[in-house]
């Protein structure tokens, strides 16, 4: 018996799909299509997203959340995903991180949001060891104070996915887009987004990055390598609650938050 | 978690089983409910049903901060998701303990989702359910059962 195959044994499997530029939510509904009909265990890495793209959690609002007039006037997608956690815009230069588990192949660890993002935190301790104080923050991966990696989750029965969306580098430009949410963490200490957040290009090479994500995976899972077009259409069978919203919505959201902003003004 | 300080009333008193796990943390268990091993509630007066989530789910989820509600009229099946809470980053599925047709939503958990956390039998409910199939009700756990499945589920980890 080979000394892998030791190693590996007794350990879950799990299918890696490695991407590159897939839009994002050809992404997101995928992820939900696997945890929702799939039994098996999948990470998934999209190294970069092919346009820039807004995605809010699954409670989302967008007059809360986004600067509605300029993102019509410069038609950026707006996506709500199927996760909890907050908004971000993500690109070209976003590397995105997806880990859908059974509950049981990974039973050190209960189906609830704490005990996975602990999970979690661990593995990417694993990844960025030695990096500059790499931590999981009040649920952000930061280094010291600031955010580099933002997560969210969505639990079901028996299956839980992970996935985190990695600032590899960004546009100050982009940011802008975004309000500040009014849920935000302490250690935030209303800095604005430029102040709070970091790019993780100063930090490690993207190709390591992914190189030792994979790694630590493969600490706990048994990887075999699957190729998009290999993923069984069958999956399909669900009622997905990932969209992408209208510019239409987007203008009578804009609408109705201009007039009750009118009105409480004149009154 | 510590343990938590519990003010009973007499009149909550006789209906409250306190389960403690292994680590002195403590989830109330109300004597007249039945569960299910998905930690949901359910309350059954005649063929009509009010469904949570318990106090042992609400404690391991954290904040809650938005419920998805189901829409009125939709069939629900023992088992199967029909909405969501969010917290902590996370959406996590509220699986029915009972087959039927939803009668009533609570709109409260609209404003106030932290109603889950701090009233999860009372001002917390979810939904009411017309059942389907009363025989349902023999596959789900009385406050015994339950309590002991969560002091097990918690001696795990």
């Amino acid at each position: 018996m080979s000394v892998n195959r030791i190693k590996n044994l007794g350990f879950p499997l799990m299918n890696l799909v490695k991407l590159r530029g897939t839009p994002i939510l050809q992404q997101l509904v995928l992820e939900e299509k696997l945890l929702r009909n799939s039994s098996e265990n999948w990470c998934i890495i999209n190294n970069g997203t092919n346009v820039p793209t807004i995605v809010m959690g699954m409670s989302g609002k967008p007059c809360e959340l986004l600067e509605l007039g300029s993102v019509i006037k410069d038609q950026i997608p707006v996506i709500k995903r199927f996760t909890g956690g907050g908004t971000v815009i993500v690109d070209k230069n976003t590397v995105f991180v997806s880990l859908i588990c059974n509950k049981d192949d990974v039973p050190n660890v209960q189906p609830y949001p704490r005990s996975v993002m602990a999970w979690s935190g661990s593995l990417y301790s694993d990844v960025f060891n030695g990096i500059s104080d790499f931590q999981l923050r009040e649920n952000d991966y930061v280094f010291g104070d600031r955010k580099f990696g933002g997560n969210a989750q969505s639990i079901t029965r028996n299956r839980w996915i992970h996935h985190t969306s990695f600032l590899w580098d960004y546009s100050e430009g982009n940011m802008s887009y975004l309000k500040l949410p009014s849920r935000v963490p302490q250690y935030r200490l209303e800095r604005d987004h430029t102040d709070f957040v970091c790019r993780m290009k100063d930090y490690i090479e993207r190709s390591v990055f992914i190189e030792k994500t994979i790694n630590a995976v493969g600490t706990q899972f048994m990887l075999k390598e699957v190729n998009l077009n290999e993923i069984d259409d069958s999956y399909g069978e669900h009622l997905e609650s990932t969209r992408l919203l209208t510019m239409n919505e987007l203008k009578e959201t804009l609408a109705k938050t201009t007039q009750i902003e009118s009105i409480s003004q004149v009154g | 978690m510590g343990s938590r300080l519990l003010c009973a009333s007499s009149r909550f008193a006789s209906h409250l089983r306190i389960s403690v796990s292994q680590r002195g943390f403590s989830s109330v268990v109300l004597k007249d409910l039945k569960y299910a091993d998905s930690h949901e509630w359910v309350k059954i007066k005649g063929n009509k049903a009010t469904v949570g989530i318990t106090d042992h789910a609400q404690e391991h989820l954290g904040d809650v901060v938005y419920v998805e509600l189901p829409d009125v009229g939709r069939s629900v099946s023992q088992g199967e998701s029909f909405g969501a809470v969010e917290s902590v980053k996370a959406t996590s599925d509220i699986n029915s303990p009972i087959s039927g047709k939803v009668l009533q939503v609570n709109q409260h958990l609209s404003e106030s989702p932290a109603l889950v956390n701090s009233s999860p039998y009372e001002e917390g409910w979810i939904i009411k359910v017309e059942i389907s199939d009363a025989g349902e009700v023999e596959k789900l756990m009385d406050s015994d059962k339950y309590s002991k499945f969560c002091e097990e589920e918690d001696a795990k980890h």
